[in-house]
């Protein structure tokens, strides 16, 4: 038997082997190495990335066809590793200040961030199922990670209720596509559905059905969505800030691969199910937001809302459309680390507050945090010339271009809905009095939102170098 | 009769329908949740066995053993989850838990 292409998954095991080496490390030298160890996770997250980038360009297949590595792998990963990156970096001063400094928060992220790359690089429903697992599974524990806290695990047990319940119908979801197709590799898939010489019947139907429903689990789209609010409300703010993040990029990514490659002659059959859970999400994002106090809910709100934009770009099934959500799930990720960049520095002297209430005042006791705030609230409401204008031009004229018309509509009404809330906030940090102010912001909380501030405002002006790659990382798919 | 593929099929719909409903209509404990999940994971590998042995093909009865192993591993980390939970709040009763709305 032929021995498998193990250069080709050069970074995933280098992660895995870096996991285990770094767990080593913090078995041995205890709590006090956490700083130690989460330097070396970013460090190792950065050179998985740098193989990524060195292996990027030609499409690959391994392990008797389970694992992909192509320019779309290549793209969405790096994306994730850099979310991941951010999210440790952002989290050592909370953990610190806040008592929670182990250091089996920043392994723990690296094995989620293991997990996304191979859910992306998934090229059967096994090591899909496998990936998001690897994934869920360290996010149930990230999420209950503050253990003396009644409202983190309380996150923690609701995440991981709902979130096995989604593996559950995901998994049912699998075996019915096995059972009616004969297999779970998603080239032979793509080639019988192409050829016509399966059928698409009832029972495969139904799986594609809770196929979809699994995965909207994961990127928390609606009717999927009841986890999102309470989690990120009661998890420990990084982790909110990493939630928000990579596992949503890498579940779009699982989106794009299964419905574009196995799925994409199938087209009229989950295109409406994609509509309307768009639709759903658009909406619920729009107008439950506007009620809220606490800004980690207001931001679940808008990231469910987000979600729906990206999915009209899948529901107009084109390449452009692939091409329209790579961009804009790069510019979610910058504006989401940012804006919780702030909300990290959201700090009186005894405590985290985390009430827009709160942020009275802001922009006379520390104008340069509220600019930036105000920079990200208008990029993710999508006010032109911010980078977020452009995530959503390239979505709505996708969607035009695929005679999606009405979602196109919908899509800028909601958009036009949700500014409000955003705009508030704005309005809360620049006319309202000053309440108590925030102790000053720290230095890499401040260098991560001042370079996502950079990043968002001048992103009109260097557009090409993140259009030419999501460009190339669209055609892989249609190739 | 015959036992026929049909037959599986109808008992894994049956068991991963009673798995459901476990997780939303339970109002007593957490416990039965986690044995809820377990359930609709065993319907699955009810269903993922019968198709193998009724295509002749092996992926399927690889992919049992995968969701096998992974089932035991999310059973821990929930046990782990409740226990945590329940040292803060002293009760796993379904019910209490409500500390943030929704």
């Amino acid at each position: 038997m032929d021995m498998p292409d193990f250069s080709i998954a050069l970074p995933e095991i280098f992660i895995a082997c870096a996991v285990m080496a770094l767990l080593m490390i913090g078995a041995f030298r205890g709590n006090k190495s956490t700083s130690l160890v989460s330097w070396l996770s970013v460090v190792s997250l950065i050179i998985a990335g740098l193989l990524v980038q060195y292996e990027a360009g030609e499409t690959f297949v391994t392990f008797s066809g389970l694992y992909r590595d192509d320019a779309f792998g290549a793209f969405m990963k790096i994306l994730c590793l850099g979310a991941s990156a951010l999210a440790i970096i952002m989290s050592m001063e909370f953990n610190r200040r806040e008592k929670l400094a182990r250091f089996e928060f920043p392994i723990l992220i690296v094995i989620a961030t293991l997990g996304m790359m191979v859910m992306i690089s998934a090229n059967d429903l096994m090591s899909l199922y496998l990936g998001i697992e690897l994934m869920s599974l360290s996010l149930y524990i990230t999420a209950a990670f503050r253990r003396d806290s009644e409202r983190s695990t309380e996150a923690g047990l609701k995440y991981f209720v709902l979130g096995a319940l989604a593996s559950g119908m995901l998994l049912y979801g699998c075996s019915l596509i096995y059972g009616f197709t004969g297999t779970t590799n998603f080239d032979v898939l793509s080639q019988i559905f192409t050829t016509g010489e399966a059928t698409p019947g009832i029972g495969l139907i139904i799986g594609l059905v809770f196929l979809i429903a699994g995965l909207a689990f994961k990127v928390s789209a609606v009717p999927f969505h009841m986890w999102t609010p309470d989690v990120y409300e009661g998890v420990p703010t990084p982790v909110t800030a990493f939630f928000a993040a990579a596992p949503k990029v890498a579940g779009m990514a699982l989106f794009l691969r299964v419905f574009i490659e196995p799925f994409g002659a199938l087209v009229d059959q989950w295109q409406q199910i994609i509509i309307f859970i768009s639709i759903a999400s658009m909406i619920l994002g729009a107008f439950a937001a506007i009620t809220q106090k606490n800004i980690k809910r207001l931001m679940a709100y808008s990231s469910i809302g987000h979600i729906g934009y990206a999915l009209v770009g899948l529901a107009a099934g084109t390449e452009e459309g692939v091409f329209a959500v790579l961009v804009y799930m790069s510019i979610y990720v910058v504006m989401n680390i940012g804006a919780f960049a702030c909300i990290l520095a959201m700090r009186q002297r005894d405590g985290m507050v985390e009430d827009i209430s709160e942020l009275a005042g802001l922009s006379k006791s520390q104008p340069w945090m509220a600019f930036l705030l105000m920079i990200f609230m208008f990029s993710l409401a999508g006010i032109p010339p911010l980078a977020g204008f452009f995530g959503k031009f390239y979505i709505f004229v996708a969607a035009i271009n695929a005679g999606l018309i009405p979602l196109a509509v919908i899509g800028l009404v909601t958009s036009v809905v949700g500014a409000f809330y955003y705009i508030r906030i704005v309005k809360i940090m620049y006319f309202d009095d000053a309440g108590e102010g925030f102790v000053p912001v720290g230095r890499t909380l401040s260098i991560i939102m001042t370079v996502s501030g950079i990043f968002v405002a001048f992103f009109v002006l260097f557009p090409s170098p993140l259009l030419d790659s999501a460009k190339a990382a669209a055609a892989v798919l249609f190739s | 009769m015959e036992i026929g593929l049909a037959h599986y099929l109808t008992v894994s719909a049956i068991l991963l329908t009673l798995g459901i409903f476990g997780i939303f209509l339970n109002r007593k404990n957490v416990i039965v949740i986690l044995m809820s999940v377990e359930l609709m994971l065993l319907a699955v590998n009810i269903n993922l066995v019968a198709f193998s042995s009724f295509l002749g093909d092996l992926v399927g009865q690889v992919f049992a053993l995968f969701v096998l192993t992974v089932a035991a591993g999310e059973a821990a980390i929930g046990l782990a989850i409740l226990v945590v939970y329940f040292r803060n709040r002293g009760t796993i009763a379904v019910e209490d838990i409500h500390h943030m709305k929704g």
